[in-house]
């Protein structure tokens, strides 16, 4: 850290920036990145154990069992970003499933009606958990419990714990078939929802809402001084999860059937999912894709564990195994690169991607010598 | 108006749960005697003081691991790890009532000081260290595991339902941990470093505290206490079982009864006997909902609610806009560090002014 004369040069525009070739493997080394490679060796691993899985059709099959779990760890994003954690995005799955399989029942006429409905609850469900969260300042942690426990209760109570009849199989379309294509072959609804979702979610990632999110995930101190609406940009982060909540409900109404218990453990498979892509707890850092990733990651690794014929029993060990060791290497990487005096990787404002690097403007604020 | 604003200062301390404890009691007590009940009976509150025992331990050790900055969301699998290890190890004889317990209380702690040296030294945040150790344990116990095993032994047993007058002993156990558990807080020089890491880990550093050791002790002692009200519940049950501890729930309402206790999830606030009188809030809900004999779904309902609007009547006052990050331990903390690029080398500096 002697020596290095310090230029704050984070945010000016450095017509020398490397090839694309080097920052796509700077950005591959991050965890952010890590993942992607992770993601397509353990799909190969999948394929070679099953080459059944090889054929297009079947391999998009796959990919669609995982669509619910990449949609809820989407919504989370938004959440975990921004500083908080929704832990009620399970139970909201769980209230949504009923919702449907209740009302709509055999009448493809209330879809409609009841879809809006579904949406409605999303939309009062994220409110409160945002509103709560933010004006009457309750952790998130503490509101979204408490949001978990009561509709989680609810649901129960209303049907008595007990699985009930599924909706209309108009309704049950989107989770449990697909669209007939020239080339693909076969194209399952839940990925044309999924890419829908993510391509609307890394919209927003990039729009003033997403960068401020980030922002104020961060350092809400700073957003707030520099006249952004913290408490209105942590609400709308509520409103996504809720909404994401809702859109993987529908999809496993289509092929999980109705049971208040169909989303349980969903939120923590979120965060973890988050977590293995390179998210940061606290807010502030985090790429969506990466998330999106670290979700299908968990769950072809399920998938693998499956064929390998490891008993089913054995999957929170993966799960806890995985995050331990995903977290543990993003850690040690990030105390070894700060070890040299320099910074190697040239400091950049990339879009979304806040894992890039701690930059040399960082150096001086180190007083402590190791 | 002074006395308005008075109240409201010391709203975010441990006298305001106890207000709001006060409140739900004169609530549960006049709901419970509009159905024609009496919530005050020997018998009910005989009830009420049993069932605070296995939450209250866990909750103990839950409010050292929030003092220090971190969080243990692994204590449900460590309660059920501890009761099967416990049962399985006595197996109803008498000899193996202390290899059992030894064994039980050994498993959960040195798990917990692993968690703790994850979060201390591998600067993982509480909430995933303790996540993933929960679910190895997890994966084991699932494995493992089919139903219930073992057995108590008859002095554990006895142990189990005996009472010195109206109070349960498990119970008389668990606050006489409380004391202790607040006796090393207040008056100890670890109890001080935990409180300092927890308030600030970088300033506990630069003040020539090892950073470190608070958080592993911390969590160490917060697998002791889970195991403890796994073995509490082998002693009610006579049964150990691989479930017990997820079905009750104990993770997040552990930490919900902290909460509630006037605890700061950001680590360096709280404490012990607000987080009794956090449980104690819900045991007299329970308690009234149980006399009233409410559907255990509604309870669920009843508890989110509960959860929410104490913990929104105080937290108003207290938390900071900024919300600290859950990292605690030595070493550079990286995240601090590009927080500064926008907000220059004060953004420390505020942040440490903020409490």
């Amino acid at each position: 850290m002697t020596g290095t004369v310090v230029e704050p040069a984070v945010t000016r525009y450095d017509p020398s920036r490397p090839p694309l070739a080097k920052r796509i493997a700077a950005g591959l080394a991050t965890p952010g990145g890590i993942v992607w490679v992770l993601l397509v060796a353990l799909l190969v691993a999948v394929v070679v154990y099953n080459p059944q899985l090889a054929a297009p059709e079947q391999f998009l099959r796959l990919i669609a069992r995982m669509a619910p779990v990449a949609i809820v760890a989407v919504g989370q994003y938004f959440v975990l970003v921004s500083g908080e954690f929704d832990l009620s995005m399970g139970a909201v799955i769980g209230v949504q499933v009923v919702l449907a399989g209740t009302l709509i029942g055999d009448d493809p006429s209330r879809i409609l009606p009841v879809v809006l409905l579904m949406f409605a609850v999303a939309i009062v469900v994220g409110l409160v958990n945002g509103l709560v969260t933010t004006l009457l300042r309750v952790p998130g942690f503490i509101t979204t419990l408490g949001t978990m426990l009561i509709l989680s209760g609810l649901t129960f109570y209303a049907t008595g714990g007990s699985a009930g009849q599924n909706p209309a199989e108009e309704f049950r379309v989107l989770g449990r078939s697909g669209l007939e294509l020239p080339v693909l072959g076969y194209l399952p609804w839940a990925i044309v929802v999924l890419v829908a979702v993510v391509a609307v979610a890394a919209w927003l990632v990039r729009r003033p809402f997403g960068r401020l999110l980030l922002l104020s995930g961060d350092n809400p101190r700073v957003a707030h001084l520099a006249g952004s609406p913290v408490w209105w940009l942590q609400t709308r982060a509520y409103l996504l999860s809720a909404l994401a909540a809702t859109v993987a409900a529908i999809l496993l109404v289509g092929y999980a059937g109705v049971h208040p218990s169909v989303g349980s453990g969903y939120e923590f498979t979120a965060i973890t999912a988050c977590v293995i892509g390179g998210v940061v707890l606290g807010g502030g850092r985090g790429w969506l894709l990466s998330a999106v990733a670290g979700a299908l990651v968990l769950e072809s690794l399920f998938t693998l564990l499956n064929f390998v014929g490891v008993a089913a029993t054995w999957r929170p060990t993966v799960q806890g195994a995985i995050i331990l060791v995903a977290m543990a290497v993003t850690v040690l990487r990030t105390i070894r690169r700060r070890r040299p005096p320099a910074a190697e990787v040239p400091p950049r404002s990339e879009p979304g991607a806040g894992e890039g690097a701690p930059a040399p403007a960082t150096a001086p604020q180190q007083p402590r010598g190791t | 108006m002074s006395a308005l604003a008075r109240l409201r200062g010391g709203l975010g301390s441990t006298a305001g749960v106890y207000l709001v404890l006060l409140g739900v009691i004169v609530v549960a007590a006049v709901v419970v005697a509009a159905a024609g009940r009496n919530l005050f009976t020997p018998g009910n509150l005989t009830v009420l003081m049993t069932s605070i025992a296995v939450l209250g331990f866990v909750a103990i050790g839950q409010t050292l691991v929030i003092l220090v900055g971190s969080l243990d969301l692994s204590v449900a699998y460590l309660v059920s790890l501890s009761s099967v290890l416990a049962a399985g190890t006595m197996a109803g004889a008498s000899g193996g009532t202390v290899p059992g317990i030894v064994t039980a209380l050994v498993a959960t702690a040195v798990i917990g000081a692993l968690t703790g040296c994850l979060v201390a030294y591998l600067q993982l945040s509480g909430f995933i260290a303790s996540l993933g150790v929960g679910l190895l344990v997890a994966g084991y116990l699932a494995s493992y595991y089919r139903g219930t095993t073992g057995k108590a032994s008859p002095e554990l047993a006895a142990f189990g339902s005996a009472s010195i007058g109206p109070l349960p002993v498990p119970t008389l156990l668990m606050l006489a941990c409380l004391v202790l558990a607040v006796v090393l807080v207040g008056r100890t020089r670890m109890g001080m470093h935990l409180l300092a890491v927890g308030g600030d880990a970088h300033v506990a550093r630069m003040s020539g505290v090892r950073a470190g050791t608070p958080v592993v002790v911390a969590h160490a002692l917060s697998g002791l206490c889970a195991g403890i009200a796994g073995v509490v519940i082998v002693a009610r049950l006579g049964v150990g079982s691989p479930t017990v501890g997820e079905q009750g729930g104990y993770d997040l309402l552990s930490i919900a009864a902290v909460v509630l206790g006037g605890a700061s999830l950001a680590g360096g606030r709280g404490s012990l006997w607000g987080t009794l009188g956090g449980i104690l809030i819900f045991a007299v809900v329970d308690s009234a909902m149980g006399i009233l004999q409410v559907n255990p779904f509604l309870k669920e309902v009843v508890r989110g609610v509960v959860i929410v609007a104490a913990v929104a009547l105080y937290a108003r006052r207290a938390a900071p806009l900024v919300r600290r990050r859950f990292a605690a331990g030595a070493g550079p903390e990286p995240a601090e560090a590009s927080a500064a690029t926008a907000a220059g080398p004060t953004a420390p500096v505020t942040e440490g002014a903020e409490r």
